[in-house]
Formats: C-alpha cells, structure tokens, sequence
C-alpha cells in the first residue's frame, strides 16, 4: 500500500544512486577489524618464506652457503638463484620490457636485493635461518647519481645486457642507458626558442618516494599437487594480469591457476607489479606442496618493492613579453634503478609524461626522456597518479612559476593568460593528446574568489615588508597550481600491457527477486568501489545500492579486468558497468513490453521501472520485470537478466583542478606551517561526493608527504637511508593540514556517465601547489627553484643560502 | 623484523628481578615498556635471551612526596605522569616534556625509568632530568645506591647502571614555587626524537635571574647539560644579548650527528634556537607566577 503513495523523490533517494553522499558499505567490516586481509589468511600446513638480502649496493657473490641454515630445525628449503635456474625462473620479465633477477643471478645490484629466500614453519625459524645464510661478497663500484650514469667510464651495471645496443623502447647509447623516447617537433620548438622574448631554464627535480601503503605486499600461494592447480592469494592491484603472468612464467594453464585479491589495505600503484616474494612463494608451495606464504616488512616495503619518481625535469619555455607561452622543452633524466620495472603500459617507457603541456596552450612542444640505470631499487611506478603524470604536472606547474617570476606576472594571472579556453576542447595538444573535455578559465576563478586571492597577495605584501624591517622572522607563500590529468588508461589503439589491451569489465547478474550481484576486472585497495559500483548500478537499473552486492578480486568468477591503478576504474570500469547494465535494461524494457502489453516503443523508463507513455499509471519496477525474465519471459526470449560488457574506451579522461595553498615559514627552524588549502576539482560527473571528498584528502595528503618530507635517499655506497617510518615522513593528524574541497562538474563527453576518476588528482596538483607555496615564500628573497622535498633544515639552508 | 628466541620472566619484586639478572648475567635484559628495547630486538640489534619484565612490581608503580624530593617509580609510564596531579603541580616541565615523547600509544606503554635508563641521546628525559638535578635509586645484587642523572650517561646506550642493577626510583628535588620551566623540542612529526631540543629551569627574583640550568638533548652522544651557558646568565634580566649569549654558549658544547633530521651544522643551530626559545618561554612562565 505505501508503494502507491510515494513520491518521485522517494523513490529516487531510496535507490542511492550517482549522486549521493552514500557511506561506504565496506566501512562496516573496515572500522570494526573484520576486513579480510592476505595476512589473515592461514592454511593448513601453511609454511612461511622471507628473504635473505644484499648488504651491499652493487657486489660480485663469490659464495652463498646455506647449510647452516638448512640444518636449523623447523627450516624446509633455502631456495637461491641456482636452485630456479632449471626451471628457468631466477629472471622475470618486467612489465617495462626489461628482465629482472628474481634472486641474486651471481651479482646485486642495490641494497637489500634479494639473494635467497627461506622457508621455514613459522616466521620466527625463517628469520633465525636468514642470519644463519652466509653470502661472501666482492664489492664492485657504486653508481647513485643518475647524472653519472653515462659518463663513458661508468660502472656497468647489467653485464646480462651486455652487447644488447637495442632495449624493448629502442637503441641504447651506453651500457647504463635504457631507452631514450621522445614527442613533438624539435625543429618547429627550436624556432620558437630563437624568436621568443623569454626564455626560462630550470633543472626541476622530482625525488625518489614510495607510495608506503599501510599493507605491504604479501601473498599465500597454495598448490595442489593432485589437481595441478594454483591458488595464489595476494595483495594485487592487477589480480588478472598478475593471473597470465604467473601462467607464463610457470606454464601452469591460466585456467588452473586461481588467483585472489581479498581486502587491500591500500595499493597507491605499490602492488601492480609481480615480485620476487610472489615468485618464489609459487616456486616453493610448487616444491614442498605446501602453502607458503610471503609478507613483506616495513622495511622491506620501503626499500625494494616499487619507488616512485626519480624525474630529473630540465625544462624550459618560450614566451611573448606579455607572458603567453609560445614553447616548451624538456628533458627528462629518469632514474630507474636496477632493473626497469617500471608498471607503464607496454609502449609508454615515460608513461603518459608527454601530459606536460599541462592545462596551457602551447604550440609546439618537445620532450626527450632518457631512462638510466643505476645501483637502486627497481620500480617507477605510479604512485597516486596516471603513469608518470604527477612528475609531468609537477614539472610544468614549477615551470610556470619560474616564467611567472621572470616577466614580473601574478602566477594566476599568467595561468589564466595560457589556459586552453573552454571553445578549444576536444583540443590537441602539441605533445599529442586530445583533451577531452575542461573549463579551466572558471574553475581557477571560482578557486580564487574563494580564498580571496587578491587580498591574500596583499596581505604577503605587507608581511614582506614587515620582514625587511626586522619585525618578523616568518615569511608567507601563496601556492597556485592548475593541473590536468590523463587518467582512464586506455584505449586498446595504443594501451596494452605484456599485449594485453587495457580495456575493463563488468558483469552484472539480476536475480529473479530483484536483487543483484556484480563483478568487475578493477579490484578496490580502499576507494570504495563496493559503494560506488552499486550507485551505478542503482541509478542505471532503478535498484536500490544496498540490494546490489560487488565481488571484485576473484579471477575464477570476475570478469578479465586489469585492475585498478592510474585512476582508470571509474574511466573504463565504470563505464563498463554503465554499458553492461544498458544491455540488461535493453531486455528488460522487451520484458516489459510483453507484460504490458504494449509496444517497446511506447515504453519510457522512469527512476526505477518503464511505464506506458502517456499512461503512467500502468508501469513494472525492475523488481518484478526480474521476476518475468526467468518466470515468464516472453515467447522465444531466453530466460534471465545479466549481462557482460567488456568497454574499451575511445579516449583518456582529463580531470582538471584548481589548487591554492598558503603557508608561513619560519626562517629560523626552516619549519612552515599550511595556513590554507583549498582545492577545487572536475571529474566530470559526481558518482559519490563524499567519497569524492575522502579521495580528495587522502591524495593531498599524499601530496603534502611528498613536497614536504618523503624521500628514499641513497648515499654514495649505496646504502638506502630512511626505509622505516621513523625517517620516511607519513604525516599524522596532527601534522596533515585542513583540506577544504570544491568543485565545478564539466562532463566527459565520451563517457557513458561523463565521469573522469578523481583518485589521484590531489596527489598529482598537491605536490606542485605545495612547492609552489614554498618557492613563493623565498622568491622575495631571489629564489627561483628550491629542490623537494621541503623539509626542515632544507627550508633552513635555502634561507641561509637567500641570506635571510 | 622478527626478534630471535628469549625466554620471558615476570617477578613480582625488586629482589627476584635483580636475582633473575644476576643469575642470567650478560644474556639478561630488563624489560619495562618495550618501546625502545623491542624495537631494537625485531630490527636484531639487541638479542637478549631472558626478558626480565619489571611490570609485575607494583612498587615501582608510585609517584610520591618524600622530604623535599618527588620520588617518581621506575615503571611509572609516561601516561601515568601526565595523568599525575603531584608532578603538574610540583614538576611541570615532567609532564609538559612528556606530552612531547611520541604517540598517546607509547605513552601508555613507555615507561619513565626506561625512557632515562636506555641511554639513547635522543630520550627527551635524560635531559630534563639534569636540569631538575635528578638521581637515580639503582638496586642491584650488592644493594641500594644513587646516580645523579648528570653523571649517569657515559655514551650511547652506556650508562653508569652496573650489570644485573636495575633503576627502581627517580629521585628529583622539587623546585621552587613559581619557578620557570620549558622544554622546546624541533622534531619532524609527532613520534619522531628531537632534531635538537633544550630543557630550561629557572628562578627570578626582582626580575633577574636566580638560578638556571640548561640542558640539550639529542645534540651528542649522550645528554648535554650546558652548565657553562646557564651560569653565564644567573644575575642577568635575559636581555636579548643574554639569551643569544647563552644559546652560542649551549652550541658550543654541542656534537650533533648528521641524518635524516638535518646535517650537523642544521642541529647546532637549532640548539641554539631551542635554547633561546627555552630561555624566553621559561622567564615567561616565572614571571607569571607558573
Ligand atoms: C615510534 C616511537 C617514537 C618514540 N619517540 C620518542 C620520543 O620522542 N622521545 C623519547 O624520549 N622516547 C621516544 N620513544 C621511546 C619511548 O619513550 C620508550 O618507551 C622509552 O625510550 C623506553 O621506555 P620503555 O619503558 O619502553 O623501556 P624499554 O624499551 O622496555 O627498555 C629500554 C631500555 O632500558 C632498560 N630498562 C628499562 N627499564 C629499566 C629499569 N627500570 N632499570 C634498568 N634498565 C631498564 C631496558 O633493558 C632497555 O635496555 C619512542 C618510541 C617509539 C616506538
């Protein structure tokens, strides 16, 4: 009775759809300590593996002998290099193209490499094992600085590659050369050069960090020898990708391996790739037929698994007096470390870096990135952001903060004088991306109005005069940065990884009461997915969110996926979930037909069901067109309601953001204190704004980490300094500033719902508005450039350096 | 981050625990909070195969008056003196000091006779502790004796404490009424030591300077106590010049090391500026009566 008397807006609202601040249903097991994480899993007879690892930077292993080991009571198998050599597994492929030791092959090449790996009962006997593994080293010469790497008489660090003058993204110039890439058109860049009023130059660098997500990597491989399957239980971004991998190295067929994600306590892109720890858990279940599980410690996490960045950015733009950019240049020194590994789609060696332009008109552009390698951790990955887009927005928003300087021009105000104007899009860029869709010139003005921007430039005016008379010892900064991202990777044309396009998927099932269960190739480390797939859902299929259950993780019941990193979820498998459910609704308005016995055509939808047009009063909900599609389908419809969608999309998305920090320093401890953050952000269509809002803080706060303290620093012998919480700076409350959140919503015109992803779009525009803020604080005092990250005695020395 | 086998003892009493030492010698460690010892058994730079857990002994559990002094037990934990309304009254730099040490978390855990025990230079209250002209009440197999606090730290992690003798009190005379106090500390997040950090306590009277004392943590390899600084300014009104005066003289003593904190020259500086706030802050806070 009381269905007949609710409203339109009932009906909407008790659907939660897209749009509504829903809690996340994933918090209920999340906050009360039920989640299901990989270290919680524990199997029968289960055995525990860790690593013995390299003391030394870069050394020779003249010896490894385990027997002591081997004879501790409670130790099953101490596995080295040669013992995966017959199998052929003491190398893998990385996802860059490159190969990467497994387990030290006769060499380390950075410290804490892995050498051997132990198997013992328990954790504790595993650790007592790895002091009893004695490995005798002859120490060669360490190569850190990335800017040596080619000098002519460099050390050599890959003497497996030696001879090899063409890598997997073209020739190589030298033996610690990896690939040069470039984009754009040198000569037409050069000219602009020559003719421009201004020039600016400016070696920016951004340093080597870790996405540190609170879980480290770790996985339960199981193998049952009587069926010749393969479970592999782990914290994987990718879990399909990671499930053809492991059938490739380990020529189990892909349909006998089972490969799991359960709950993951963050991945920021730390867990895309496939690790030594995951191959050898594999090789030893394979081996002693019993589950072994691996998991990492802090350190461990720190200083192997995947850093991020490493970008030396020499940049360089052209502009008109009146301050419009005419051209840009940059050359990009990349870091890679040991082994390239870096998680880029296949063609991409510099990930999506040619996003340089940023969010300005530019007209020619160029861009070369040499990869290098040296005595450090492999990795590359995209921390937070779309493949190597935060080093790109980082780089050109400093950039224009230089050239801002120079012509004596507000950094907003030069901003606004190169925006790509809103009648531009879809707009191509002189680097080779078509922007899809963005309004910068309104979101960097309501960003402004909202802090009161002029006020605040006054404001520092009058404070830099009180410093100069002595009154005060702090100094204010005002950050601006304005980015655009390129997330959704991608369109199959030119996004694979190992071959395998990157598209997404989703599978939805409607079960005949009603309710639904559905799954998808992306796989949730905390972004919510199982609120905001069931908003799709809900507001697509008129079925409230709560009656929709999403399984991710699973690669015997999801659909081939390839997970989630890059912000590309929302992008691809959100659309997938758009289309899939298009299809079900597509049968479901057949149904409704016949049971209304009306034409399809006379059919309208409406929030929750189809009603006859014209005749509202004759309708069927969802809830019971599901009932008919198994019930009482009509003649010659196959039963049931479900549907599959693999989407690959026809573009990248261009989420867009407009970011304003202000900050006071004080010189005389070098520590600056966030006044004010305010950040504006477009990703097209709002799916959840609180989730939105959450994913907003946790990138700036990301951002913040980074511009004011992370650092994975190495010293001249190649030791890693800082791998432990007490040094590798994670913010706490009480450090992390007030975030306030705005948006403008400017719909992808591509995309089934026009939504763009907006995970990683603080992390990518709070790096560079911090370090904005920062340089701005001290360019009164002659500075151009001060290098991240921005801690303490840094600020301190670049005051004493300015003579303040 | 796995520590090696040990075997874990928990007595009820001073005595079993001094016993239990004895009896395990070099291979014995007591064990209190766990916030300074266990880390350093998972990362397997400490090793002992006995723990000696000194949380059963409630004796050592007590803050109390006695005579002129405030005796505050071993295992007193840093929550527990934050919480206590004799120190806020009678040792309030104890307790402001202690609100700086880590997190809520390790404050419940970490205990005071451990945090001055460890003999790591970047403890805040080894410092605080010899500018309160503090002794420390050791116990061991051969009986009863005092270490002032000044005298008790001879590198890092060495300590004046003989082998199988265990800390049981802090003994601290109570400064007077309406005297001055501050601890500033530099650090980089909230759980992390001191880039540099400077404890002051101080009496005025007619608005200059009765008595100071000045002491520095983390700025060498044991705790500093910049006697030369502190006397340099007892009669002064702490002009300007005095302070800056004084926090030249705390540099001077001063042999920071290099890390993730800030190069050395970075932390001598800053001692000095932790000095001179230290100094301002604690004037402040005579003048006003508190
Ligand atoms: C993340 C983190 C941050 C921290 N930050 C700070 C900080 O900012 N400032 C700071 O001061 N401390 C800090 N600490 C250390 C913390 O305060 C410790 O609790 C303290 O240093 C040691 O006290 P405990 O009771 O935990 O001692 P334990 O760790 O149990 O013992 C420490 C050492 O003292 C010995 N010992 C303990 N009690 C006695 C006794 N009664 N007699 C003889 N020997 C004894 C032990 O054998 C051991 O060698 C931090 C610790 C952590 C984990």
């Amino acid at each position: 009775m009381n269905e007949m008397v609710i409203t339109r807006e009932q009906r909407e609202a008790r659907l939660e759809g897209m749009g509504c601040k829903r809690k996340r249903v994933e918090d209920i097991r999340f906050t009360q300590g039920k989640g299901n994480y990989v270290d919680d899993l524990k199997l029968p007879g289960m055995l525990h593996g860790d690593f013995v690892r390299s003391q030394y930077g870069h050394a020779r292993i003249k010896r490894i002998d385990a027997a002591k080991a081997r004879a501790l009571p409670g130790v099953i198998a101490v596995l080295t290099a040669d013992d995966l050599k017959p199998l052929g597994l003491h190398w893998m492929p990385t996802l860059a193209g490159d190969v990467q030791a497994v387990l030290a092959d006769g060499k380390v090449h950075f410290q804490n490499q892995e050498i051997a790996f132990v198997v013992a009962e328990n954790r504790y006997v595993a650790d007592d094992a790895i002091q009893l593994v004695e490995v005798e080293y002859e120490e060669l010469p360490v190569l850190v600085d990335p800017f040596k790497a080619l000098d002519p008489d460099a050390p050599e660090l890959r003497p497996d590659l030696a001879g090899k003058t063409v890598g997997a993204h073209g020739p190589r110039k030298h033996h610690n050369h990896i690939f040069e890439w470039t984009v754009g058109d040198r000569a037409a860049t050069d000219e602009a050069f020559n003719r421009a009023d201004v020039t600016i130059k400016e070696m920016i660098s951004y340093q080597r960090v870790h996405p540190s997500p609170l879980e480290t990597c770790q996985c339960v491989a199981s193998f049952d020898k009587i069926k010749g399957e393969l479970t592999v239980h782990g914290t994987f971004q990718a879990p399909h990708v990671i499930r053809t991998v492991a059938s490739l190295l380990s020529k189990i067929p892909e349909h006998k391996i089972h490969v799991v994600a359960p709950d993951i306590g963050g991945g920021f892109g730390n867990k895309v790739g496939a690790y030594s720890g995951y191959i050898c858990a594999i090789v030893a279940t394979i081996v002693t037929g019993q589950p072994v599980k691996w998991v990492e410690d802090r350190i461990e996490n720190l200083s192997t698994t995947s850093f991020a960045r490493d970008y030396h950015m020499t940049t360089e733009i052209a502009a008109t007096k009146d301050g419009k950019v005419t051209g840009l240049r940059v050359h990009v020194l990349a870091d890679h470390g040991a082994f390239d590994a870096c998680a880029d789609p296949s063609k991409w060696p510099a990930g999506f870096f040619n996003i340089v332009t940023g969010s300005y008109d530019f007209p020619v552009a160029h861009l070369a990135v040499d990869g290098v390698y040296t005595n450090k951790a492999p990795g590359g990955v995209a921390y937070r952001c779309s493949f190597r887009v935060t080093e790109a927005a980082y780089c050109i928003e400093r950039a224009m903060d230089i050239l801002a300087h120079k012509l004596g021009l507000d950094p907003a105000e030069l901003r606004l004088r190169n925006f790509v104007r809103r009648d531009q899009f879809p707009y191509q860029s002189a680097l080779g991306w078509e922007y899809d869709s963005g309004d910068y010139d309104t979101a960097m003005r309501k960003a402004m109005d909202a802090v009161g921007y002029a006020e605040l430039r006054a404001e520092q005016a009058r404070r830099r005069e009180a410093f100069r008379r002595g009154e005060t010892r702090e100094i204010m900064g005002i950050g601006v940065s304005f980015f655009t991202e390129i997330v959704g990777a991608g369109p199959s044309k030119n996004c694979d990884i190992l071959g395998v396009a990157m598209f997404d998927s989703a599978e939805i099932r409607i079960h005949p009461t009603g309710s639904i269960i559905a799954r998808m190739g992306s796989k949730s480390q905390g972004q919510g997915h199982e609120t905001t797939w069931a908003q799709i859902i809900a507001t697509e299929l008129g079925i409230p969110a709560d009656d929709i259950m999403i399984e991710e993780g699973n690669t015997d019941t999801a659909p081939y996926g390839l997970g989630t990193y890059g912000s590309r979820s929302t992008p691809v498998t959100g659309a997938a979930i758009a289309m899939a459910a298009r299809k079900i609704k597509a049968k479901a308005q057949m149904i409704a037909a016949h049971l209304l016995e009306v034409s399809e055509y006379d059919l309208e939808w409406d929030i929750d069901g189809f009603r006859v047009k014209g005749n509202p009063e004759r309708a069927k909900t969802m809830k019971e067109i599901a009932w008919a599609a198994y019930n009482s389908p009509p003649p010659g419809l196959e039963p049931g309601l479900e549907a599959v969608n693999y989407y690959d999309p026809p573009n990248m998305t261009y989420p867009f953001g407009a970011y304003i920090c202000v900050m006071d320093i004080d010189v005389d401890t070098g520590v600056a204190t966030t006044r004010r953050f305010y950040a504006l952000d477009d990703c097209g269509t709002r799916i959840n704004p609180m989730i939105i809002e959450g994913q907003v803080h946790g990138g700036l706060t990301e951002a913040f980490a980074i511009a004011m303290g992370q650092e994975i620093r190495y010293d001249e012998l190649g030791n890693v300094i800082g791998a432990s919480f007490m040094d590798f700076f994670l913010p706490t409350a009480v450090e992390t500033p007030v975030w306030e959140t705005d948006f403008t919503v400017t719909p992808s015109p591509h995309h089934p719902i026009g939504a763009k992803g907006v995970g990683e779009s603080p992390n990518v525009g709070g790096v560079p508005c911090f370090s904005n803020a920062v340089n701005d604080a001290f360019s009164f005092l002659g500075a151009t450039h001060i290098q991240m990250p921005h801690d303490a005695w840094r600020l301190w020395q670049a005051a004493q350096d300015l003579g303040a | 981050m796995i520590p090696g086998t040990f075997v874990y003892h928990r007595p009820g009493t001073v005595q079993e625990a001094v016993a239990l030492l004895a009896d395990h010698g070099e291979e014995a460690r007591p064990l209190a909070g766990g916030h300074s010892l266990i880390p350093m058994m998972k990362l397997r730079m400490a090793a002992p195969e006995h723990l000696v857990d000194l949380r059963g002994i409630g004796a050592l559990k007590t803050i109390a008056e006695d005579g002129g002094d405030i005796v505050i037990g071993a295992a007193v934990t840093q929550a527990q003196a934050i919480a206590s309304d004799l120190l806020a009254a009678r040792l309030p730099i104890i307790r402001g000091t202690a609100l700086q040490i880590a997190d809520p978390q390790i404050r419940y855990l970490g205990t005071l006779g451990g945090n001055v025990a460890n003999g790591d230079p970047g403890n805040d209250m080894p410092a605080v502790m010899q500018c309160l002209g503090a002794r420390y009440v050791a116990e061991g197999p051969d009986g009863v004796r005092e270490i002032p606090a000044a005298e008790f730290y001879l590198g890092p992690y060495a300590t004046a404490l003989a082998p199988a003798e265990i800390l049981t009190a802090i003994r601290v005379p109570a400064p007077p009424a309406g005297h001055g106090w501050a601890y500033e500390k530099l650090k980089r997040k909230v759980g992390d030591y001191a880039t540099a950090a400077a404890a002051v306590v101080l009496t005025l009277a007619a608005g200059k300077v009765a008595t100071c004392a000045i002491a520095l943590t983390n700025l060498g390899p044991t705790p500093l106590l910049a006697n030369a600084a502190a006397a340099g300014l007892v009669g002064s009104n702490l002009a300007p010049a005095d302070v800056k005066a004084a926090a030249d003289a705390a540099k001077a003593i001063t042999d920071p090391a290099g890390d993730g904190r800030g190069p050395p020259a970075y932390r001598r500086e800053m001692a000095g500026v932790m000095v001179a706030r230290a100094l301002t802050r604690a004037a402040q806070r005579a003048a006003n009566g508190a």
